[in-house]
């Protein structure tokens, strides 16, 4: 028996598929940067906040970190509203929504551990010196530990970032018609199953290398120039 | 519609040891595919090279959700009709290898260039070279990562049950669909997963610990 | 008044006694060194006199302010008590203007163009001026530490406090160090200083203190010290360093 490779009927759907395209990077950008802001205040926290707060820090990174992406996004789709009526809330999130949210969490906890570890990376004598200068505890967290920390831990976080995008894919289990979930609807009406997952699986490779490359000139303009050209690092042993 | 019991948390815990052995046999086949990807990608040949590094990056720039779709129902097509658990090992047994051989690449490159001249210099052929003075080295740093992305694989074999394998996560779809009482059902799939994982979790964590020490000392 | 008033302090780290009982005071204007073996608590006393070590006990008056643990009466105290390390611990990630500037900006809150002509001033003042937008990391070690004392100098403080600021540089790049702190000297600010170099000791200094497992052991004017050590540990000490 031998097959034939009809990709027409896919590209038929086109204007499904950049739709769904689209919907994976809004969903990676946004989660992102909500991944980002929460990482870096329970990074904050959990280093320097006071003991309860980080111990619930803890606990919340820990949780999502040693529990599926998967069960996570079903508790808070299907889970959340059913608590909720119990207390009589009646909330029900759209898929969107609850992917979101679901998202956002979840790569805070692992933001959080990386942004942590470049928190611990700064030398204890940094500190000393901005704290001998009168700077106050939020001053030097913010403008002497914080940059250089982000700086080291830069190449985990895209890294991280790339497996987001990959993770958002996730989500079209609960039907959010990103990327993955549009090419489960053309595969359902066009039963071109390994034609429509072959062209998403090339379509999720290009834009990881995409955003790769972004991120690497994003690294290039803004921590590159950090380093020091050659000929001055020789001096310095000069 | 009946109310989720004790038999179900049974059935859950069942299902836990498909989640357990599909984890294993990626692991183990995956791993030892792994460690030649790595092997491979850090000796001299430039087309190996190359290969395995085409390999490596289909499966770690794209989505295991959708690799796994295509080994379920683009296999299929051709006339293999792969059960369920097949499918899923054979998925995650390909992510594993790639993502295994660059953590395994890594710490072979982390091995002093020095201890490659000295066992060079004693004439040591490059196999030998690997087999007794790199991976001895490099498997002590290589350790806690490994077990870390073990903590991985056991999260992302849940996958597994969108092409249809019963395992965990499936089980605990299966009783939702009939209990209604997602919350209950999913919390206890959570707790399973977390008493799988967080062990495996500070176990990574200790080994790293020791490991830090013992490169410090 | 005087710049520096140290009395009675003592501190312990666990069950080691490192300062016993140490009475000290300086007047504006002069420079101490403190000497002796390491281990003796000569860096842990530098290190109390603006609050980066606590103190068990004793009184310390120092720049104007009385040491208090409390996180704003700390800061007032920092910011007229300079203080420079061994590592020099420029904040890698700004250029040597933006070190300088940092502390001007965010804690006396000048606007950016004071605290930069008082940066490109302090710069001038340690011979630097041409390394405004060098990054930390490309410059010496003799350089990155005359750049951190500029930061210091910056906030134009009562006291400056040196904890053995040339013991990481080669023997050739401590010179220019040494000149940049004698000419401090010279223009009249207050300095106490942690060193290994006897000879800047003893012809730069007022007074030299030698300490000797947490005490002060001796203390007297640089000429007289130097030259009649009294007891038998000063004496080993000093053809210890020769």
């Amino acid at each position: 028996m031998t097959y034939q490779f009809q990709f027409g009927a896919v590209f038929a759907r086109a204007e499904l598929l950049i739709d769904g395209f689209l919907l994976t990077l809004q969903l990676t950008v946004l989660t992102g940067l909500i991944g980002l802001i929460l990482g870096l205040s329970c990074a904050v926290i959990r280093t320097y906040g006071p003991r309860p707060a980080r111990m619930a820090v803890a606990t919340y990174v820990e949780i999502f970190r040693n529990t599926p992406f998967l069960v996570q996004l079903f508790l808070i789709f299907f889970g959340i509203p059913e608590i909720g009526k119990t207390f009589g809330l009646r909330w029900l999130p759209s898929p969107y929504m609850a992917g979101l949210a679901a998202l956002s969490v979840n790569i805070g906890a692992y933001a959080t551990e990386i942004i942590r570890a470049g928190l611990q990376s700064v030398h204890r004598s940094q500190v000393e010196a901005a704290e001998s200068l009168g700077l106050t505890r939020w001053q030097v967290i913010r403008y002497v530990i914080l940059p250089p920390a982000l700086r080291n831990v830069y190449p985990a976080l895209s890294s991280e970032f790339i497996l987001l995008m990959l993770g958002t894919s996730v989500v079209s289990v609960i039907s959010v018609e990103e990327l993955t979930g549009t090419a489960n609807l053309i595969q359902s009406e066009t039963y071109r199953t390994f034609e429509t997952y072959a062209l998403i699986w090339v379509i999720y490779f290009a834009l990881a290398l995409v955003l790769k490359g972004i991120l690497d000139a994003i690294a290039a303009r803004f921590i590159g120039r950090q380093k020091p050209p050659p000929a001055a690092a020789g001096a310095a042993h000069a | 519609m009946r109310s989720f019991g004790l038999n179900d948390v049974w059935y859950l815990l069942i299902a836990t040891q498909w989640t357990i052995y599909l984890t294993v046999v990626a692991f183990l086949v995956g791993g030892a595919l792994g460690l030649w990807l790595a092997v491979v990608r850090t000796g001299g040949s430039r087309f190996g090279n190359g290969l395995a590094l085409v390999w490596i990056r289909s499966f770690q720039n794209t989505p295991l959700l959708v690799q796994l779709f295509l080994i379920y129902y683009g296999l299929g097509l051709f006339g293999f009709r792969l059960p369920p658990f097949v499918a899923a090992a054979v998925g995650l047994i390909c992510y594993a290898s790639a993502f295994l051989a660059e953590i395994w690449r890594g710490c072979i490159l982390s091995v002093p260039r020095q201890q490659w001249e000295a066992a060079d210099a004693l004439a040591l052929t490059p196999w030998q070279i690997r087999w007794y003075v790199i991976l001895p080295q490099a498997l002590r740093i290589a350790i806690p990562p490994t077990v870390g992305f073990l903590v991985k694989l056991i999260k992302n074999s849940s996958l597994a049950s969108v092409v249809g394998m019963t395992e965990l996560m499936r089980a605990a779809t299966a009783i939702n669909n009939a209990t209604y009482q997602p919350f209950k059902v999913f919390l206890c799939a959570a707790i399973i997963y977390f008493l799988l994982c967080f062990p495996l979790t500070m176990l990574s964590r200790r080994f790293e610990r020791q490991l830090d020490v013992s490169t410090r000392g | 008044m005087s710049a520096l008033a140290v009395s009675g302090v003592s501190k312990r780290f666990g069950s080691l006694q490192v300062l016993r009982d140490i009475n000290l005071s300086l007047e504006k204007g002069q420079m101490l060194a403190l000497i002796g073996r390491s281990g003796s608590g000569k860096s842990t006393l530098l290190r109390c006199m603006n609050g980066l070590e606590r103190i068990d006990a004793g009184h310390i008056t120092i720049g104007g302010h009385a040491l208090s643990y409390a996180p704003a009466a700390l800061r007032r105290l920092r910011q007229d008590v300079g203080i420079v390390f061994q590592a020099y611990n420029l904040f890698p990630h700004l250029t040597v203007g933006r070190n300088i500037m940092l502390a001007p900006r965010l804690v006396l809150r000048w606007p950016s163009a004071r605290a930069e002509a008082r940066a490109r001033e302090v710069l001038a003042t340690v011979g630097l001026s041409e390394k405004f937008d060098a990054y930390p990391n490309q410059l010496s070690g003799g350089q990155q530490q005359r750049v951190a004392i500029a930061r210091s100098l910056a906030m134009a403080p009562q006291v400056m406090l040196f904890d053995e600021v040339t013991s990481a540089l080669d023997p050739e790049l401590t010179g220019e160090v040494l000149i940049t702190m004698e000419n401090l000297a010279r223009s009249g600010m207050t300095m106490v200083l942690v060193t290994h170099e006897m000879s800047f000791a003893r012809s730069i200094a007022h007074i030299v203190a030698f300490m000797h497992d947490g005490r002060i052991h001796e203390i007297a004017p640089a000429k007289d010290l130097f030259a009649r050590p009294r007891t038998e540990e000063l004496r080993r000490f000093l053809s210890s360093t020769l």
